[in-house]
């Protein structure tokens, strides 16, 4: 059992008028693969994005309830969320880099939260960076190339590079693989068991056999409720709920 | 017979047509209409385009190649011992126009009656006073053969005019009779109906292309005139502008480039980051409110005619500057200068700046802003080192859109500006601009002959080339940038 | 640096326990640099704004501070004895020779009134001479007369009572132009001239009203901005408007089906395209050259009229109407063009039954801002001789579309240049006109769009 990182607890959102998120509490352990499963629409994602402030850009969406990192309330007023998304790392759906050169890319995260000083510190943080979401190889020799000009697996190993360069303590994955081929896919997945030993990962995602291989613990979302939450294993061999098992068994969805 | 008559003659006949085709397709079929190929109100289609538009073609055609003809011919009658000294063959020509309306004017208000007119000649009569009553005051007196190539001008406009009336009438009528005539159950009536608008709808899509040409052409043709008389190297190379009346000017464009750009580069150090400024705080920023205000707000200023722009900077910031930044400083004393026109049309093209940027910013994918948002960039971060790189080909393209109105901008530069020819780096000087002296030089009464004069043809195809490689480029940038987010 | 120092720690603490790194709720240094950076960049954000808004409010501020007095003008209320002995000196009441005796011969008539209302009203004349106080009458009044006169040749010998303008400086001086400081400067007026007025103001023989003259009264020189008015611009104005309306349209609206609905890619398309990016972005001026040099030159149409005028702007709205209407038709969604192709409507049909009509709206707003666009733009019309002073009024049209005129931008421009300081308070009146007249189109075409907007 490892430490509880992020736990949320009585969490309601609302886009103007619309309750997305109802009552959610979850507990998210570090060290652990999480992912978030659930139809189209249920709110996995937007709750995924409630743990690092990302709806805070959304001028409509309303956010209730305590969400604790390390027991410290995320939607304290004190809170700024600039610190707090150095912290809590972000992956999304389409692999987004900037039409900037890969160094740069995997620089700018250190480089506006002031993580590296001197060029050498910089050069160290995108190799090791880079390394761990496993694309030194293929472009160290082309770090001054743009960042869009790599392939869509590429893109999104350079984008998990880019997001673990300001060393968060949790990485959230919203779908990364949903845009990928299926080598592509496996490449990421196979990169996001050796990111566990890091980070507390939490990924959402379409696929049940995503959620299967990748994850420890995985929660059930259904039109903005969290059915169901706990292992992996229990949950798609033996699920509580009716309603995850029809979502399982493909009755839903 | 007067073109306006005419046209609705024929107007008037095609309408006509219409209805007969239609009756008579009727009657072919005996009234069932389901026996027509077409229904029966494209046959009257066809003979109403038959019959109007070749009509109407050629009374453009010859409305437009007449009066060249004519002055072909009346000028070749001109003998060259008729032209006095100092004069032109185009100064004498224009006597001739004059003397020929001025005698129309005459017969028409009954000061002279068409037989006395006959007899008229300039031993007889005091021409020269005569055009004085009806108000055509003319230089000297009329020599014998000017009068004589103005009755000619005359006479050859008469017949010219009858002559057209003629040959429009019998192209109408034509068409009105060979279409009618072709008229029979089985013919395409829709489809040569459909053929010949879209005929139409080609030709004036071509008036795109003609209006070009003719800038193009008039622009060329006289620039070319203007080479031949004055030395193209004084033009493009001399440090001097100063015009005289009575020849021997010097023609430098240099003065008027530099004018130019020095008040352009104002304007857009005015316009660019303030116009930027907004399009980013309105696009990243500002609240509903504040948008819905100010938006519109900047969009009103973009509709304001530059008149407008220009008496602002005529009676309000130019005496402003003068008053409370020249003269204090001692570094000018008139209200025109570089900074006035510069700072007023750095404040027309802030909203055009502003839209441009605008669609730009809002090109750049929300997926890169999440991104940077993600990593825990502020809004100004996620500004300054994603957005604005991912934007900069289409920012360049803007500036570059904006520079080139800013060079072809007129009336601002007119009233702002000043007129004296410099080259100075004084930004409290008057100084003059490529536009301010095309006007100059074009307005009042301009004789075609002059250097002078056509050095404003000169000056335009510079800045008409320049204003067009400006486009030319920001268009290919911008397309280019869209392309990559597309 | 804090961070950095910690980041790396924090996270090689490895297995031992929970990470716990700095605490969320305290703000950083590095962070607290950062947001201070983010409030400045917003502020210049908002300062980019405000200047922008301070410069709109400051030129509407300006026009219409120094405009607005245009539109009321002082009149000077006199009884003037139309004397047959000057006018009309054998009685027979023949008008060619009433028409003889020019403006001159007015001029007594005037004085002699001046004096005798003076007199009557017992008003200190200031100890001006008879002639000084006819000077506050405008240099115009005598024509006024006259043309009254020519009119009504049975009143003469009779006493009538008209309204003429003051002389430009005692309008000035009721409209605060003109001082008793500046005055003493000013060899056109004496301080008074201008106690004489003030005292003809208190009964009631001089009054400061609406100036209806200056919408319909025709430009004057330079010695008489009192009696400058804009109806010769307005009527050159409109008439170019309507020559731009009735080939504009028809022709941007014939181009945009053709390239929109029917042209196929191919190199005639490719220029058409090119050519109309391009001419959107030529200088206004251009085209001016382009219509001296093409219609007054080489086709021979008269200078100042408003065919050449209308014929140049045609040209330069045409491109902003072809990309409105291209925009509109465009719109339309392509399953409005199959559902009528299905049903066997021709391709010609499918646009002119279907797709025109929808679009409709969108291309009367193009053709509305087109037009906004051709009645602001002076430039051009500075070329073809618009510039010119006229100040008989252009015949009906389509005589008219062929006799000198001005035109409203012009005319604007024309009295900026002028040396009166009355002409600026003119200019600025004519651009709230014309500012009236945009912003009315600019209304229109907006409700147009609101009423048939239409969500696909």
């Amino acid at each position: 059992m490892n430490d509880i990182k992020v736990s949320a607890r009585d969490v309601q959102v609302w886009y103007a008028d619309n309750h997305a998120i109802k009552d959610v509490s979850v507990e998210i352990e570090d060290k652990t693969v999480t992912a978030f499963i659930g139809p189209s629409g249920c709110g996995k994602s937007t709750f995924l994005r409630c743990i690092n402030r990302m709806n805070d850009t959304i001028d409509i969406c309303r956010v209730e309830g305590d969400i604790l990192l390390d027991g410290e309330d995320i939607y304290d007023p004190q809170v700024d969320p600039v610190q707090l998304r150095a912290k809590v790392g972000m992956v999304f759906q389409k692999p987004n880099p900037f039409p900037k050169s890969i160094y740069d890319n995997v620089a700018y995260g250190p480089r506006i939260h002031g993580l590296a000083s001197g060029r050498s510190e910089l050069d160290a943080v995108v190799e090791k960076s880079l390394r761990r979401a496993a694309l030194w190889d293929e472009v160290k020799d082309r770090l001054n190339a743009s960042g869009t000009g790599l392939s869509g697996g590429q893109q999104q190993r350079l984008c998990i590079a880019r997001a673990v360069a300001t060393e968060p303590e949790v990485l959230l994955m919203d779908e990364p693989a949903s845009a990928l081929d299926p080598i592509a896919t496996a490449q990421i997945e196979e990169l996001i068991d050796e990111l566990r030993e890091k980070f507390a990962v939490v990924i959402v995602t379409h696929s049940m056999q995503q959620a299967a291989r990748v994850s420890q613990k995985t929660a059930f979302f259904h039109l903005g409720n969290l059915v169901e939450y706990g292992e992996t294993s229990q949950i798609f061999t033996n699920p509580v709920d009716p309603r995850t098992e029809s979502y399982i068994t493909g009755r839903i969805g | 017979m007067n073109v306006s008559i005419l046209s609705v003659i024929v107007l008037g006949l095609s309408v006509l047509g219409f209805f007969l085709a239609r009756r008579r397709a009727l009657s072919k079929v005996n009234g069932k209409a389901y026996k027509l190929h077409s229904r029966p109100i494209y046959y009257g289609q066809v003979v109403f385009l038959f019959t109007a538009v070749p009509a109407l073609l050629v009374l453009a055609l010859w409305l437009f190649i007449q009066p060249i003809a004519i002055e072909r011919q009346v000028s070749a009658e001109i003998p060259a011992s008729a032209i006095p000294k100092g004069s032109t063959p185009q100064l004498v020509m224009s006597d001739v126009r004059r003397i020929a309306g001025g005698i129309d004017a005459m017969l028409h208000a009954g000061n002279i009656t068409k037989a006395e007119f006959n007899d008229m000649s300039v031993d007889t009569t005091s021409i020269r006073s005569q055009l004085a009553s009806v108000g055509i005051a003319l230089g000297a007196d009329v020599t014998p053969a000017v009068f004589e190539a103005a009755k000619s001008y005359r006479n050859m406009k008469n017949v010219g005019h009858t002559a057209m009336a003629a040959v429009v009438l019998v192209v109408a009528l034509a068409g009105l009779l060979l279409s009618l005539a072709r008229i029979t159950p089985a013919q395409r009536a829709r489809n040569i109906a459909e053929h010949f608008i879209l005929a139409l709808l080609i030709g004036a899509s071509l008036v795109a292309i003609l209006t070009t040409l003719g800038i193009v052409l008039s622009l060329l043709f006289e620039t070319i005139h203007f080479f031949r008389i004055y030395p193209a190297r004084d033009f493009f190379l001399s440090l001097t502008w100063n015009p005289q009346f009575r020849g021997g000017s010097d023609l430098g464009m240099i003065p008027l480039l530099w004018g130019t750009l020095y008040i352009s580069l104002v304007a857009l150090v005015v316009a660019v980051p303030v116009g930027m400024l907004i399009a980013i705080y309105l696009a990243e920023y500002a609240g509903k409110n504040l948008r819905s205000f100010a938006k519109p707000a900047i969009e009103v200023l973009a509709g304001i005619p530059t008149i407008v722009y220009g008496l602002f900077a005529l009676i309000t910031v130019g005496p402003f500057i003068r008053d409370w930044i020249a003269v204090p400083t001692g570094l000018g004393n008139s209200s025109s200068s570089v900074l006035t026109a510069g700072l007023v049309m750095g404040i027309m093209l802030i909203p055009f700046v502003s839209s441009l940027s605008d669609d730009i910013i809002n090109a750049v994918p929300q997926s890169l802003r999440d991104g940077s948002y993600g990593l825990g960039a502020t809004r100004s971060e996620t500004i300054k080192k994603v957005i604005l790189p991912a934007a900069l080909p289409g920012v360049v393209g803007a500036i570059l859109l904006a520079a080139s109105r800013a060079i072809g901008e007129t009336m601002i530069v007119v009233m702002g500006a000043g007129a004296a020819a410099r080259l100075d780096l004084n930004p409290l000087e008057a100084m003059t601009t490529v536009t301010v002296k095309i006007v100059s030089q074009l307005t009042g009464d301009t004789e075609f002959a002059s250097p002078e004069t056509l050095v404003a043809f000169a000056l335009g195809l510079t800045l008409f080339i320049f204003t067009l490689a400006l486009n030319v480029l920001a268009l290919y940038i911008v397309r280019k940038y869209r392309e990559q987010y597309e | 640096m804090t961070v950095n120092s910690q980041s790396p720690t924090s996270s090689s603490q490895g297995q031992a326990g929970p990470r716990k790194s700095r605490s969320l709720l305290a703000v950083d240094a590095h962070t607290k640099r950062r947001n201070a950076s983010e409030a400045r960049f917003q502020f210049m954000g908002k300062l980019a704004v405000g200047i922008g808004i301070l410069a709109l409010v400051g030129l509407l501020a300006s026009i219409l501070a120094n405009g607005l007095s245009s539109f009321r003008q002082t009149y000077v209320t006199v009884d003037i004895f139309l004397d047959p002995a000057k006018l009309d000196k054998d009685g027979s009441g023949d008008l060619a020779k009433i028409a003889k005796v020019t403006t001159f011969g007015y001029k007594p008539l005037i004085k002699r009134a001046m004096a005798a209302a003076i007199a009557e009203h017992g008003i200190d004349d200031q100890g001006l001479k008879a002639k000084k106080i006819a000077a506050l009458i405008s240099p115009q009044a005598p024509a006024t007369l006259r043309n009254y006169v020519l009119a009504h040749p049975d009143q003469i010998g009779k006493t009538v009572a008209f309204n003429l303008l003051a002389s430009g400086r005692i309008d000035g001086y009721f409209k605060g132009r003109v001082t008793m400081d500046s005055a003493k400067l000013d060899r056109n007026i004496s301080p008074e001239q201008l106690r004489l007025a003030d005292e003809m103001h208190r009964v009631g023989l001089l009054e400061t009203r609406f100036n209806w003259a200056f919408f319909t009264a025709p430009d004057a020189s330079d010695t008489r901005p009192e009696a400058a008015g804009l109806g010769v611009a307005i009527l050159g104005s409109a008439y170019m408007m309507i020559v731009v309306l009735l080939l504009a349209l028809p022709l941007g609206v014939a181009a945009s089906i053709y390239l929109e609905e029917f042209s196929k890619q191919n190199f005639l398309t490719d220029l058409i395209e090119v050519n109309i990016s391009n001419l959107a972005a030529v200088p206004s001026i251009v085209f001016g050259i382009l219509g001296l040099a093409v219609f007054i030159n080489f086709a021979g149409l008269p200078k100042s009229a408003p065919i050449v005028g209308g014929l140049v702007l045609t040209l330069m709205t045409l491109p902003t109407i072809i990309i409105a209407t291209r925009a509109a038709l465009k719109a339309v969604p392509p399953s409005i063009r199959e559902a009528a192709l299905g049903v066997g409507a021709s391709k010609m049909q499918t646009v002119f039954h279907h797709v025109l009509p929808l679009a409709m709206p969108g291309i009367l707003t193009g053709a509305i801002i087109g037009l906004a666009q051709a009645l602001g733009e002076s430039a051009p019309l500075l070329l073809i001789g618009m510039v010119a002073f006229v100040r008989e009024y252009p015949a009906a049209p389509p005589e008219g579309f062929f006799d000198p005129a001005a035109a409203l931008p012009v005319q604007i421009y024309n009295w900026t240049t002028r040396g009166d300081p009355a002409f600026v308070e003119r200019a600025s009146g004519a651009i709230i006109v014309l500012l009236a007249f945009l912003l009315t189109m600019n209304i229109v075409a907006i409700i147009l769009r609101r009423r048939f907007e239409r969500r696909w």
